[in-house]
Order: C-alpha cells, then structure tokens, then sequence
C-alpha cells in the first residue's frame, strides 16, 4: 500500500478506530465502492460463464420489484412490481434485524456471529407459543409470541455474553458453537416423536412443527394475505432500528457501549462495569435477532420444518448487513435492503430462467454477500480513499 | 497415590461404567452401573480437592457420562444393543468420520499457530470437496483430482493470508467472508457445470486399503478395510507433530504466532511464514472435503460440508492447539457420528440431538471447566508495521 503509515489502521483496530478512519475517508463512498466492486466481480463470472451479465442484472432487479417506484411503469408492471416489493420487503425486515443484532455488538467491540442461532430460538418460541395458546385475544398473542422470541434469543446470546464476562470465552468460538446447538437443538425439537412436532394426524410422518393460530397472525397492510402479502413486521423492524439508534446515541448504556468498544481497558479505569455490558449487549443483540426469528414465523412462515432449520441462511446475512452499514442504523437498513432485493431478484419465484438460471443467481448472491465481506474485512478502500483525498489536498495547497 | 493417578482412574472408571453395560460384557443391572459411576464421581470429587482440577472435573463429567449411557443401555434390549454396539464397524465408521476433522484441524493448526485465525476451514473444506469432485471428473484420476482440490484449498488460503496478513484486515471477517465466498463458488461452478443431474456417478474415486488382516478379532474389522485418505489423515497427524515440533521450521513457525516481533528481529520472515502456513491449512482443510466428495460419499452435492470445517476448527480448539489431542478430539466427536448414525433403533429424535454434542463438549471446553484451551500468545495479530 502507498498510504503514508500515520493514515493506515493501527495493529489492533478497535470497532471506534475503524469508524472514525471510515468516516474521515468519505463516509457514504467507500461501501458504495465496495458494492459496486462485489457487482462488478460477480458480473465477470457471469461473463466468463458465457452469459450476458447486463441483462442477468437488470432481470434481478426486476425481480426485486424495487423498480416499483418509477412512475413510467405501466399499470400491469406495477401490479407484478408491487408483488415483487412485498416480498422484498418480507425479506428486510428480518435483515434489519440480525444485521443489527451484529452491528449492536460490533460498537461494543464484539463479534456476534450467533445472530443465526439466536434468530432460529426466536423462532422455534415464537411458533411454540404462537401454535398453542388458542383462544387468545388476537393482539395479546402476537405480542406474547414476539416476546417469546425476544426473551428466549436473549437468553440465548446471553449465554456467550455470560461466559465472555465470567470465563473470559471468545465471544466468536461461543457463538459459533451456540449456532450448531441451537440448530441441531431445533431440528430435534420438530423431529418425528419428538415434543414439538405436529399434533396433525395426516402428518405424522413430516418432521415440521404445528401451524401458528389465526389470532397469532401478524396481520397483512399490503397486498394479497393468501398471497404471502406485506405484514405489519416492516413496521417493527423500522421501530428496531430507532431503538438502536436511541439506545447507542442517547442512553447511558449506548455511552458506555460505545467507550467499551473504543478501548475496554480505558472504559474499565474510568470506572464503567466492562462485563456487565459484555453480558447486556449480547442479550440485547439476541433480542434483536429473537425479534427477527419471531416476525418471520408470525409474519409469513407460519410453521418451521426441521429441512429449513438446517438449510437456513438468511440470518447469515445479517454480518454482511451490519458491516455495509458500518453498523449504523440507517446503514444497517440499507444494507437489509440490497441484500433483501438480492434474495428476492434472484429467487426461483422472480428470476425469468430464460435471461438467467435462478439457482445459478442464488449463488451469486452468496458471491456477492462474500466479497462485500471480504472487501469491507481490510478497509483498504477506506485507506486508499483517504490517500487518495489527502494527496489532491496537498496538491491544491502546492498549487 | 497421587491425585493425578485417582484423577485418571475416575476418568476411566466412569467410561467403565458405560463399557460394562454394552456387548460383549452387556451387564443387565443398573446397580453395577450405578456403582461404577458413583465411583468415578467420588474420586473426581477427591482428586479436585486435593488440587488436581482437570481431571477431577473430567472424571466427573466421564462418571455422568458413563450413568447416562450405562443407565440407558441397561434399559434396552439386547438385541438392539448388539445392533448398535458393534466395536469393529463403530471404529470403522468413527475413524471415516473423523478424517475430514481430521484434515480440517490439522489445516487449522498450522494457520492459527502461526498467528492467522482461520474461521474460514469450513469454507476451504468446500471448496476442496468441489474441486476434487471436478478435478478427478475432468481428469479421470482420483489422485489428480486431490492435487486440484489441494491446490483450490491453498489457493483459497493465499486470499485469505493476502487479506489477514498484507492488508492486516480483521481475521475473523475475511474467514467468514471465505465461508460465504465458497459457497457461492462451488455452488455456482456446480450448477454452471454439472446442472441438476449432479456429479457423474462415475466419478473416480480414492481406493480403499485392504489389509490382509482379516483374521484378528477387532482390529480387522476396524483397520482392515480404510480409505486411502483415512491412512493418510493418520500420517498427516504424525507428520504435524514432527514438522511443528521437532524440526527448525515447526519452531519459527510457532515463534510467529507467539511473538511476531521478536521472530522478526531475530531474522524471521514472519510474513511469508505466515503465508506459507495459511496457504497449507487451505490445502489440508481442501484434503478433507476432497475426501467427502471423493473418497466417502462419490459424489458433491452443495455445501456438502454442513458445519464440519466449524467441528474441526472446535476440534482444534477442544485439542488445545496440539496435533495429539487434536486427533483425540477429532475422534471423539467422530465417535459421536457414528454412534448418532446407529441409535435411531432406539429413538430417532434423540439420535438427532447427539449431534450438538461436539458443540456442547467445545463450549465446555473453552469456558475453562477441564482446564483453559490457551490459544497462541499472538493469534489475530497482525504484525505492525515498522
């Protein structure tokens, strides 16, 4: 790198140290850069694979529907495109939430890549609770369902957030091993025999648990109920992201957050309780991810069967969310949006297999979502903008 | 006796106390099992205070084990106990299980103990089973298809220590982005290549070794009919050890991942030893998944590796870092395979449930309750630049 060395990060870069290099290099450009760099890459495979890479993109992006906005769309592309951004928008609001649930934990300086367990316990309680319970005034149900979600995700980061305070445990290896259990953990619970699965006599045979009752439903405001329309959950996940941003910005807790993810050892002398936070936001990322888990059941799922469980990937997405939106709100929500597009334009359902196979997109979003990863893992961008912008100072100032 | 000694007796009183219960032995009484497992808990118990921790606590969890097991095998029948509990083919398969584990944590080994986190095995492992299944496709040798996978697998690990080391970027984020990374390729390639027909059934793949052994009573059955790769992961382990410590290079090479700086200044070249040591991990986690693809189930299927570059990397982790305890670990939780892949005769949702079981054991471990898993002195660190 020809970057002079006082821009360059410092050996042990702290999440603080990291945002502040990152705003100083531009703010907004270097993960629009990243982006476009991940498009780009992802478009020469589709090249070298002998397909034609403008038409593959922009048949995905007819397929996220977020061409809906245009106001030139004739009346049946905007019926087809309004289809298209309900579902979309079905698929951001569980990214919002296990990407904050990342970004939570990333500005106290720890790595949650638990979000995918946590966000399956959220589940598996929210569609205990939500199936059983019958009887229940309607909007009592959602919430103790939601809740249900909430706690149990909690509890279950907590356990990393407990072991990091008390033992001192990697926070990464903890997290990891609490994904597996929490998966194998689901898969046993809905299995044949087991005590979750469904009380239906015709499916004794499916591993799949029982379906959440009408009045734990998350009621649909946009489009079609019988046809997978928008349900209120966006709503809650926006709400998510305020709470975030209040809790980090505008609480004593966000203060301290903040000071533990800028430098533990100075916070600890200045007399904040380090392991306290450890344990208290890896619940609180837990809750978001719990949230997320629980919405996706109430909203659109309604029922989990053990194939899902060990097929999941989406809340894997939530890293990739969290560290595109530099772990801010307003980033998190639009790092949910492109990669709930991603998804949704290159699913089976949206992507014209003429133009380009589906199944062939669907890995190329899982490129996509690595090289954002891997691009955004060095902020050599970032450094790179800032030499860029300090040598063109230094020439204006010679000139 | 010292509480070391009554220490390791709990420990094998309490798998004792399981072993009895199961053929050949199959005693039909709890009260023996019981008795057994009480044993190996009460000396557990005086082994910890007597100041002998790790092996009290492990004496004390093997003593529940044992309960547990005994208890539960003292409740089925025999015929279903013989089903299960058929010593020779359960070594067979635990030693087939554990050969990707193996390889896995081997690779993991020689990346993190020069200092580079490798969260990305699972994906190095993938991209190995993939590119194994291709290369001895298109080559039609099953030895130039494990060349291939070897060298997807390092060239895998040159992006990542491209990442970890030159632009010291953050380990664990760009191990995780290789996971996403390698799915997406092999995923893609796959598709691309062999469409919804999948791998040709004719695949090559790598020979067994038969062993004229036949005639032993358990080591026949265990030994006489493994995998060439199975052979090779043992060796592999041997050789590690060696290499890592007994020879010059093993030395500096750890000397990296302890202290980068002094290793620097006393002349090492700690970038391009820890590039070397990455680009190896890629290509030992790629022998793994090359014998998934090739060498275990003849064929690929996407993101066929399902979580097993994370077991290992627990392998390494539950093995604190050490090639011996690392294949004792791999075997264990192979153990645990091959008896979860058995025990739907008795019940097919507990069977299910067995296999969080490596997660659980990792968990315990790394919280420090059988002694801390210390990890190298600078692992993650990128060396500062002078």
């Amino acid at each position: 790198m020809s970057a002079p060395p006082e821009e360059e990060l410092p050996p042990n870069i702290t999440v603080a140290t990291r945002m502040a290099t990152f705003f100083r290099g531009g703010g907004i450009i270097a993960p629009l850069i990243t982006v476009l760099v991940a498009f780009l890459a992802g478009g020469l495979v589709v090249l070298a694979t002998g397909h034609n890479p403008i038409e593959t993109y922009s048949a995905i992006f007819k397929g996220t529907g977020f061409n809906w906005i245009f106001p030139w769309l004739s009346e049946d592309d905007r019926i087809i495109a309004a289809l298209n951004l309900q579902q979309t928008l079905i698929l951001t609001t569980p990214l919002i939430l296990t990407g904050l649930a990342v970004a939570f934990a990333f500005r106290c300086g720890l790595f949650n890549i638990g979000g995918q367990g946590q966000y399956i316990i959220g589940s598996i309680f929210a569609v205990w609770v939500g199936s059983s319970f019958e009887g229940m005034p309607a909007l009592l149900h959602v919430l103790v369902a939601m809740l249900a979600g909430i706690a149990m995700g909690a509890v279950w980061a907590g356990i990393a957030g407990l072991l990091k305070a008390l033992a001192g445990t990697n926070e990464v290896i903890s997290t990891i091993m609490l994904n597996w259990i929490a998966i194998w953990t689901g898969v046993w619970v809905f299995n044949l025999g087991s005590p979750l699965q469904n009380d239906n006599s015709d499916q004794v045979d499916v591993p799949v648990s029982n379906d959440v009752v009408e009045g734990a439903k998350l009621p649909v405001f946009w489009g079609d109920p019988q046809l997978q329309g928008l349900h209120l959950g966006i709503f809650v996940a926006l709400a998510a992201l305020v709470v975030f941003w209040v809790l980090l910005n505008r609480t004593t807790l966000g203060y301290e957050v903040r000071a533990v993810g800028f430098n533990p050892d100075a916070a600890e002398a200045s007399g904040i309780n380090v392991r306290r936070n450890y344990i208290l936001v890896m619940a609180i990322c837990g809750a978001f991810a719990g949230l997320g888990g629980a919405l996706d059941l109430l909203g659109w799922q309604f029922r989990i069967a053990t194939n899902d469980i060990q097929t999941h990937t989406l809340a894997f997405f939530g890293i990739a969310v969290a560290l595109l939106g530099r772990n801010t709100a307003i980033g998190t929500l639009l790092g949910a949006l492109l990669f709930a597009g991603l998804i949704t334009g290159t699913s089976v359902r949206n992507l014209d297999p003429t133009v380009f196979e589906p199944q062939l997109a669907t890995n190329l979003t899982y490129m996509i979502q690595g090289l954002v990863v891997l691009l955004i893992s060095t902020d050599v961008l970032v450094v790179w903008l800032l030499g860029r912008r300090r040598k063109r100072r230094t020439a204006a100032v010679a000139a | 006796m010292t509480p070391k000694r009554i220490g390791w007796g709990a420990v094998a009183l309490g798998f004792l106390a399981f072993f009895v219960a199961v053929p050949p032995l199959t005693v039909r009484s709890p009260i023996v099992v019981i008795v057994l497992a009480v044993a190996a808990m009460a000396a557990g118990s005086y082994a910890i205070t007597a100041g002998e921790k790790r092996l009290g606590w492990g004496g004390i969890i093997a003593g529940l084990i044992g309960l547990a097991g005994g208890y539960a095998a003292t409740q089925s029948g025999v015929e279903n106990l013989e089903r299960v509990v058929v010593w020779g083919a359960l070594g067979a398969a635990t030693l087939r299980y554990a050969t990707p584990l193996i390889f896995g944590s081997l690779g993991g080994l020689f990346s993190e103990r020069s200092g580079v986190i490798n969260i990305g095995l699972e994906g190095m492992m993938l991209m190995g089973a993939f590119f194994g299944a291709w290369g001895a496709d298109v080559t039609s040798s099953w030895l130039l298809g494990l060349v291939i996978a070897i060298a997807a697998g390092a060239a895998f690990g040159l992006i990542h220590a491209l990442f970890a080391v030159t632009f010291r970027a953050d380990q664990i984020v760009s191990g995780t982005a290789l996971n996403l990374l390698a799915v997406g390729i092999t995923g893609y390639l796959f598709v691309e290549i062999y469409g919804d027909l999948g791998t040709p059934d004719d695949l090559p793949s790598v020979p067994n070794v038969s062993l004229p052994i036949d005639w032993l009573p358990l080591l026949g059955d265990i030994f006489g009919e493994l995998n060439l790769l199975v052979w090779l992961a043992l060796a592999a382990v041997l050789m590690t050890w060696v290499f890592m410590f007994r020879t010059p290079m093993g030395l500096r090479l750890r000397s990296a991942g302890e202290n980068p700086l002094a290793a620097e200044t006393a002349g090492l070249n700690v970038v391009r030893t820890r590039y070397l040591a990455v680009m190896t991990s890629g290509g030992l986690a790629a022998m793994g998944g090359a014998f998934l693809s090739i060498g275990f189930l003849h064929t690929f299927t996407q993101n066929m590796t399902a979580g097993r570059g994370f077991i290992a990397l627990a392998a390494l982790i539950f093995g604190r870092w050490r090639p011996g305890l690392a294949l004792a670990a791999t075997l264990l939780f192979g153990f645990g395979s091959a008896l979860a892949q058995r025990l739907p005769v008795f019940s097919p949702s507990g069977a299910v449930l067995f296999q969080a079981l490596p997660y659980v054991l990792t968990l315990i471990a790394v919280t420090g309750l059988i002694g801390r898993s210390i990890p190298p002195l600078s692992l993650g660190r990128p060396l500062p630049r002078s």
